[in-house]
């Protein structure tokens, strides 16, 4: 018990600390991967996500995202090495295929589930991928809830 | 001696690669083996053509202005040189684009005289 203590004391500060992504850099990831969407923390899916993501960019959710070999190479690289599908929930749809969108994960499902579908509808977000909409500091890598303003 | 030579090729190499946004347009008169027209590049940028978007889905009817992302709704940085220098001044990147954007607007690549055209509509933009 003794023990237990402390162990639980430490859960509860790195969970607080969770939402608070330290974003490793890399020119290329920012380039190409934030030139249509915001450069999402590679640590937000698992390794066999980015792989499989980057294995098939030419449909990448109904666009054509496809790179030079040599970049993608080099950009699976890095996401490879900073995912973190441990913190993220099972990382395997039904069908055992590895989940393609952060939004599919059960993080995100429970962090969010206060939200409704409509509010991620509306004109000033779009969507859920629209993370920058409400966590005004999610560039800097912030997704704390005293950062998060909703807009109507 | 040597060192003025060296500076002189990096300098000869640096100018080299820079391009402008009519270099391009040079380039795909010359592959389409005719003359652009800006016309007919106004017409197919604000076009859907196969697609579920046009050009202008994303870069609006006039890219002189800042346009957005049809489906995440980032902020896209105008497309026409006269509102932002940095558009049309690198050959891979200007191929990158072309090729992306052409499937996702039409489901297959841009002909060079499609190309001509558009860069044609653009430099005429001011």
């Amino acid at each position: 018990m003794k023990k237990l203590i402390p162990a639980m004391l430490l859960l509860v500060a790195l969970s607080a600390q969770a939402d608070n992504y330290r974003l490793p850099k890399s020119p290329a990831f920012e380039e190409e991967c934030g030139s249509c969407h915001m450069a999402y923390p590679p640590q937000m899916l698992h390794a066999d996500s980015w792989r499989a993501m980057m294995g098939d960019l030419s449909r990448h959710f109904g666009s054509d995202a496809s790179l030079d070999e040599k970049r993608r190479v080099a950009i699976t690289d890095f996401l490879v090495a900073n995912a973190n599908g441990r913190k993220t929930g099972t990382t395997r749809d039904a069908a055992g295929k590895p989940l393609l969108r952060i939004t599919e994960t059960e993080r995100f499902k429970k962090k969010h589930r206060e939200v409704a579908a409509a509010t991620f509808q509306r004109t000033s977000i779009k969507s859920p991928a629209n993370c920058t909409a409400c966590h005004r500091q999610a560039a800097a890598g912030d997704y704390r809830e005293r950062s998060i303003n909703i807009p109507k | 001696m040597r060192r003025a030579l060296t500076i002189a090729a990096l300098l000869f190499t640096a100018t080299a690669q820079a391009e402008t946004p009519r270099d391009f347009l040079t380039r795909f008169e010359k592959e389409a083996g005719s003359a652009a027209s800006a016309e007919r590049g106004a017409r197919f940028f604000a076009s859907k053509l196969g697609g579920e978007w046009s050009c202008a889905s994303c870069h609006t009817e006039k890219p002189m202005q800042v346009g957005r992302h049809a489906r995440t709704d980032k902020p896209i940085t105008p497309l026409a040189p006269a509102a932002n220098a940095e558009r049309f001044t690198d050959a891979a990147k200007v191929d990158k684009w072309f090729r992306r954007n052409c499937n996702d607007t039409l489901n297959r690549l841009c002909s060079a005289q499609e190309k001509a055209d558009v860069m044609a509509w653009l430099l005429a933009l001011k």
